[in-house]
């Protein structure tokens, strides 16, 4: 059944599938990591019960996006080897290392305090306890930093020499770690992973205050996520803009792409709103222009020349379509997120922060659209750099295993019904755990049937009074046996 | 200099591994018992035993994978897609049961799916590995710096008795580690399975130990020409010692020690499987040299592992003294 698509694109959509997929977790368990450690600072210095309820109800969501994360992450550190062989072989010397690094300063870190970060508010203390969760929120950020650089190397590679048998030796480790472009995605993709976080807290807070506009940990965890949306957003737009000009400089052809510019524009290039990118006649269908706002936002100058796809060989260009689309949806949602910020600043003014249902609604909707505008971001990147796996060095067609299509085929099928269920679900089960509503005496992670794990969250003694829900058999309270 | 930094990199590795094997080892092997303990407490004292730990024990996979990966990039281009299936279904399978530590309490009302979710993903995961150790050790086809074998060279009866070895060797671990974890009916349970677990380990470790010298001439030689023999002959010999070990352990109803002793037999099975394979990476094919990385890969990376290695085996260690003692013993007497 896979006889019409070669081993080839196979891999690559199982490479995407797999990458997408997984992305998803981190960039909610980055954010929502030093959200928490936030919340756990707050409740340290101030004693108030508010955030460290807020801080067991994002703790339950966190572990099974967590949980989500590791084993959808455990997949990606296989799959170089097993779809992209030649690519591992001849890169290995270079991004080997780096892979090693991430595993060695952040997964251990991260997953040595998860467990006492989980289960362990009892057993070590206040403090201690603290500083496992801060170490989980630095190792998810120490991650972020090696992956980049790993992507970033790929991207703009530097440092490296070429071997006889055609492999990429390191020649100055600095130059590898800290390549061009690598400055500029690490930043741009950490505050992605912030405002991803935000937006999600944001949506869920707006979720609870249509309910209840009266609920404090839905006014406290709304209020909190519109200051980020309303002061990261605009951050984020300028970040992003620096790191376009950064591509522009070293990767034209994907900025190329992401502009419709089939055609070198000598006097001023046009910003293309939208349009159909037609790349069989290298034009754009139906296109809305704004008359020289390219070169405006890329160089500064209405008249300032760009070149086109037109100047790059036919072998070396990206395919237009899917950047061009991923690019405007991601650059659009960033608006809608600072507009959104904007917006419950006025409410924020008017004193209508929690009284303004509209508002709400417009924050639910919003609630995923960092994980649309993050994927979008990685789209515009990794087809735009194609068809290169190691940008101007590696073909994508020269990078991967000597390996039949039915095989390919055949795992990425298991993928791709596997993710869908299992990842569904655990979607699922966060939603679920979403609409339940904070409630003050929160619980820990969990228990079960037959009294507490050692891992119970809360003084037994007020368990009476806490409000219980019924359809959550997890949740019994400690005394309860 | 006479130091030989592929060599230090290759004890790495084997340590990664053997470290990969017995901490993850004993939670897979939970999983594969799972379905034998009844629903309810003995079962929810089974994963409460690993819930804190289960991650930190799967990083040193990804340490696997990721230090192959970056110290001896040939092997781990060749080794995967020769083993391509069983590298999937392992990962396919770890899917299924990382995820149920959290779905079972999230939704009791499938608890029961998500427990087979668990026992089935450990199970295949653990069947994965065997096999592949088993297609590594029979010889992988080598031609032009890649995989040159078809796909499905990886099964075979051998690769079958590795496999099912390895299943039996971590139910031995799971097994033992509840014994030394919980109480009750829950360790009665588990010192019945450790004893028949211990059993098939036995029977399995002593028909591979038979079955690989017959497989390469070249193995053999490792194993018993002179003057090798009068090393590699005290591996079997201490694992027969620690086995007399185990069962009086077993017997005199022992806490800890059954799971101490059992990984005493792991580490031996390692050092074995060293002896079988040194200095090859891919029998036969690929030795460390020609697999390694470039001297400045090994040495930044050295200098990585001597920095965090202490770190990370003292939290690590640190998190499980957090969760010492009996799993439940505290609030339901």
């Amino acid at each position: 059944m896979f006889d019409q698509f070669d081993a080839l694109f196979l891999a690559r959509v199982q490479f995407a599938f797999t990458v997408s997929f997984h992305f998803i977790f981190p960039a909610l368990s980055i954010g929502l990591a030093s959200y928490l450690a936030v919340l756990e600072a707050l409740w340290l210095k101030t004693g108030k019960q508010l955030y460290l309820d807020l801080f067991k109800y994002w703790l339950k969501i966190f572990a099974v996006a967590f949980a989500m994360g590791v084993v959808s992450g455990i997949v990606m550190s296989y799959q170089f080897g097993t779809n992209w062989a030649v690519f591992s072989d001849k890169a290995g010397p270079v991004i080997g290392p780096l892979l090693a690094y991430e595993v060695l300063t952040a997964f251990f870190l991260e997953a040595g305090f998860l467990g006492v970060m989980l289960f362990g508010l009892e057993r070590v203390g206040r403090k201690l306890h603290f500083v496992a969760t801060l170490m989980v929120a630095i190792g998810t950020f120490v991650s972020a930093f090696w992956i980049l650089s790993v992507n970033s190397w790929m991207q703009t590679p530097a440092g490296y020499v070429l071997s006889p048998e055609g492999q990429y030796l390191p020649e100055s480790w600095l130059a590898i770690i800290f390549t061009a472009s690598f400055p500029y995605r690490l930043v741009h993709t950490v505050i992605a992973a912030y405002l991803t976080t935000a937006f999600v807290v944001g949506g869920v807070g707006a979720w609870h205050l249509l309910k209840d506009r009266t609920n404090a940990h839905a006014r406290k965890m709304f209020s909190m996520a519109m200051w980020m949306a309303a002061i990261v957003a605009p951050i984020q737009i300028f970040a992003g803009d620096l790191h376009g000009l950064n591509t522009l400089e070293h990767q034209p052809a994907k900025v190329m792409a992401m502009e419709g510019h089939y055609q070198s524009h000598p006097d001023g290039a046009p910003f293309i709103v939208a349009g159909i990118p037609n790349s069989e006649e290298k034009r754009v269908d139906y296109a809305i222009e704004i008359p020289k706002a390219s070169s405006l936002i890329l160089k500064h100058d209405l008249n300032a020349p760009l070149a086109g796809l037109d100047t790059i060989p036919e072998s070396d260009q990206p395919p237009v379509g899917p950047v061009f689309w991923a690019f405007r949806v991601m650059v659009g949602l960033g608006f809608a997120m600072m507009g959104l910020g904007v917006w419950s600043l006025f409410a924020r003014w008017k004193k209508r922060l929690y009284d303004w249902p509209l508002l709400h609604k417009a924050a639910i909707v919003m609630g995923p659209s960092g994980f649309v505008a993050v994927i979008a971001g990685w789209m515009v990147t990794e087809v735009g750099r194609q068809p290169f796996t190691i940008y101007g060095l590696l073909r994508t067609a020269h990078s991967a295993s000597p390996l039949d299509a039915p095989a390919v085929g055949a795992s990425l099928l298991a993928f791709v019904i596997v993710y869908f269920a299992v990842f569904g679900t655990g979607t699922w089960y966060i939603l679920r755990l979403m609409h339940s509503a904070p409630k003050i005496q929160e619980l820990g992670v969990r228990r079960t049937e037959k009294g507490p794990v050692r891992t119970a969250g809360i003084t037994p003694g007020l368990a009476q009074n806490q409000p219980h829900n019924p359809s959550d058999p997890t949740e019994k309270p400690v005394g309860e046996e | 200099m006479a130091i030989d930094l592929t060599v230090i990199w290759a004890f790495i590795i084997a340590f990664g591994i053997f470290a990969y094997v017995v901490m993850d080892g004993f939670d897979l092997g939970i999983g594969i018992l799972f379905p034998s303990f009844a629903v309810g407490q003995e079962r929810d004292q089974a994963m409460n035993s690993i819930a804190p730990v289960w991650d930190g024990n799967e990083t040193w996979l990804v340490l696997g994978g990721g230090g192959l990966f970056a110290a001896f990039p040939l092997a781990y281009a060749i080794i995967l897609p020769a083993t391509y299936p069983l590298i999937i279904a392992m990962l396919l399978g770890l899917v299924f049961r990382g995820v149920a530590f959290e779905f079972r309490w999230r939704d009791p009302d499938h608890r029961a799916f998500w427990d087979m979710a668990f026992a089935g993903g450990s199970l295949v995961a653990a069947m994965a590995q065997g096999m592949t150790l088993g297609a590594i050790l029979q010889g992988i086809e080598v031609a032009d710096r890649a995989y040159a074998g078809s796909w499905w060279d990886w099964l075979t009866p051998y690769t079958l008795l590795t496999g099912l070895g390895v299943v039996a060797g971590y139910a031995l671990l799971g097994s033992t580690w509840l014994v030394w974890k919980t109480e009750g009916s829950t360790q009665g349970h588990a010192y019945k399975l450790a004893f028949r677990a211990m059993v098939a380990t036995l029977v399995l470790l002593v028909a591979v130990s038979l079955y690989t010298p017959l497989l390469e001439e070249s193995y053999w030689q490792r194993w018993f020409a002179m003057p090798n023999v009068l090393f590699a002959a005290q591996v079997p010999l201490l694992t027969a010692i620690l086995t007399g070990f185990l069962i009086r352990a077993l017997a005199k109803r022992q806490h800890a020690a059954p799971f101490l002793l059992s990984l005493g037999v792991f580490l031996l099975g390692t050092i074995g499987l060293g002896i079988s394979m040194w200095p090859y990476v891919v029998p036969d094919s690929v030795t460390i040299w020609d697999a390694a990385a470039p001297h400045s890969s090994q040495v930044f990376m050295l200098v990585g592992v001597a920095l965090t290695m202490p770190l990370i085996l003292a939290y690590t260690g640190w998190a499980y003294w957090v969760f010492r003692g009996k799993v439940g013993s505290e609030g339901y007497h």
